[in-house]
């Protein structure tokens, strides 16, 4: 049983670690905020693995789901934005 | 050597925290630098639940427990006024970057 | 020259880049080979935590930390929460969603369903949390999102725009905390000594009252600008000045 759970600790890093390359040099930034979500949702699971039941609780609420939540409001403005005012076309001095 | 699982994440928190860092470095655009921050802090947090976990004990040392809520909350705080900024960085420049990363396209 | 210029900063090999990515490895290197280092028993605060258990008004090792060994600390998140809410409010307006597309009829009948629900178990995670893994900022926060999803499917903008009593349930958690810890410094104690007779009772309170605290806060932070009304001016925002102010 100990090899098991080694090898689910081993798969748990890795997938975290890659994760957050993936969702930081992701092109697309809606791509990059959801590979967000779902590596606080595998930061949750590395809690649980740790024996930290309380901020397993707390990550996947608020780490992962308000943090989601908030990073895709500001994007969507942020797009919204840009649609209705094209960035201006001087140089700043 | 202490071969536990703790140290290994302990070792993974490191790595996040130094993949957030050179996020922060490398990107211009802010809500890229927000995403890189948050991981720097997963990675901050992760590194110090594994230390409490290797303490001896039935349960894990709750203190540093304590510690991580904390810092999840005030993360998640900081980051809704970081994008409140970013936002508004954007409606005043036009762009969402900060004024002074010129250069880069 | 007409579309708007995209922020590619991908292929970007230049020197300093590289630079930067040899002295993060360095530091992660140092990093890694320090914690290799830690010696392998470490006594940590496992022992001091549990043994002051019993005295400490709860059964949860965590929330003891949280709200009595280190209360401390967790009035002064609460009141960075309250500064979070007015720094986004200085900066911004909400914004109506006048123009967005009515929201889909699985997302309204799942919040029918599930808001309940919600309240039933953040209800239950502030209960336990004394005795069990959970607690006020797990409650708080699992409230808050079942606020975000009352939004997102078009209710609820009513109760937010109740401006006097926003205010009032964001400023509660706060008020309630320094309530207590005044009151301990007052009948003779240090700053948030409970005294261990009620500390339970008094744990319990304070949670309470940041239980709505929380769950307002991340609302306000996802709504992210003030409520629109006569008396909120915030920063000078870009061109409009409003002088219809009657004061």
């Amino acid at each position: 049983m100990n090899a098991l759970e080694n090898a689910f600790d081993l798969v748990l890093m890795l997938a975290l670690l890659w994760l957050a390359w993936r969702a930081l040099a992701a092109p697309d930034l809606f791509k990059g905020v959801v590979l967000f979500i779902a590596f606080g949702l595998l930061m949750a699971l590395a809690w649980v693995r740790l024996r930290a039941p309380d901020i397993a609780l707390a990550e996947a609420a608020v780490g992962s789901g308000i943090t989601g939540a908030l990073l895709l409001s500001a994007l969507a403005r942020s797009r919204r934005l840009e649609r209705d005012n094209p960035p201006p076309r001087r140089r700043d001095p | 050597m202490n071969l536990e699982p703790a140290l290994f994440y302990a070792l993974a928190g490191v790595g996040l925290f130094a993949i957030g860092l050179h996020a922060l470095f490398a990107y211009a655009h802010l809500l890229r630098k927000i995403l890189a921050l948050n991981v720097m802090g997963g990675g901050v947090f992760l590194f110090l639940i594994a230390i409490a976990s290797r303490a001896a004990g039935p349960v894990p040392d709750p203190v540093p427990h304590a510690m991580v809520l904390t810092g999840i909350v005030v993360s998640v705080c900081a980051t809704g006024l970081a994008l409140a900024l970013a936002n508004r960085v954007q409606a005043t420049t036009g762009k969402m970057q900060l004024p002074d990363e010129g250069g880069g396209a | 020259m007409s579309a708007p210029e995209p922020i590619a900063d991908h292929a970007r090999f230049t020197p300093a880049r590289l630079v930067t990515l040899l002295l993060v490895v360095a530091l992660a290197a140092a990093l890694g080979w320090a914690v290799w280092s830690l010696p392998a028993d470490s006594p940590g605060l496992t022992g001091q935590s549990l043994a002051q258990l019993p005295g400490s008004g709860v059964t949860n090792p965590v929330t003891a930390a949280v709200l009595n060994y280190r209360g401390y600390d967790t009035l002064l998140e609460i009141a960075v929460l309250l500064l979070a809410v007015l720094g986004v409010w200085s900066v911004a307006k909400a914004e109506p969603r006048a123009d967005d597309a009515p929201a889909s009829p699985v997302l309204t009948a799942f919040v029918r369903l599930a808001l309940p629900v919600i309240i039933l178990v953040a209800g239950y995670l502030l209960w336990i949390g004394s005795f069990a893994p959970g607690g006020a900022f797990q409650a708080g926060a699992v409230l808050a999102g079942g606020g975000v999803v009352l939004l997102l499917s078009g209710g609820g903008r009513a109760a937010l725009a109740q401006e006097g009593w926003l205010r009032i349930g964001l400023v509660l958690g706060l008020a309630v905390f320094i309530a207590v810890a005044a009151g301990t410094m007052s009948v003779g104690g240090k700053l948030l000594e409970y005294p261990p007779q009620h500390a339970g009772t008094l744990i319990l309170l304070i949670e309470s009252a940041a239980l709505i605290s929380i769950a307002l806060t991340l609302v306000a932070l996802f709504v992210g600008g003030r409520p629109p009304g006569r008396s909120n001016r915030g920063l000078s925002e870009a061109g409009e000045r409003k002088d219809g102010d009657e004061s």
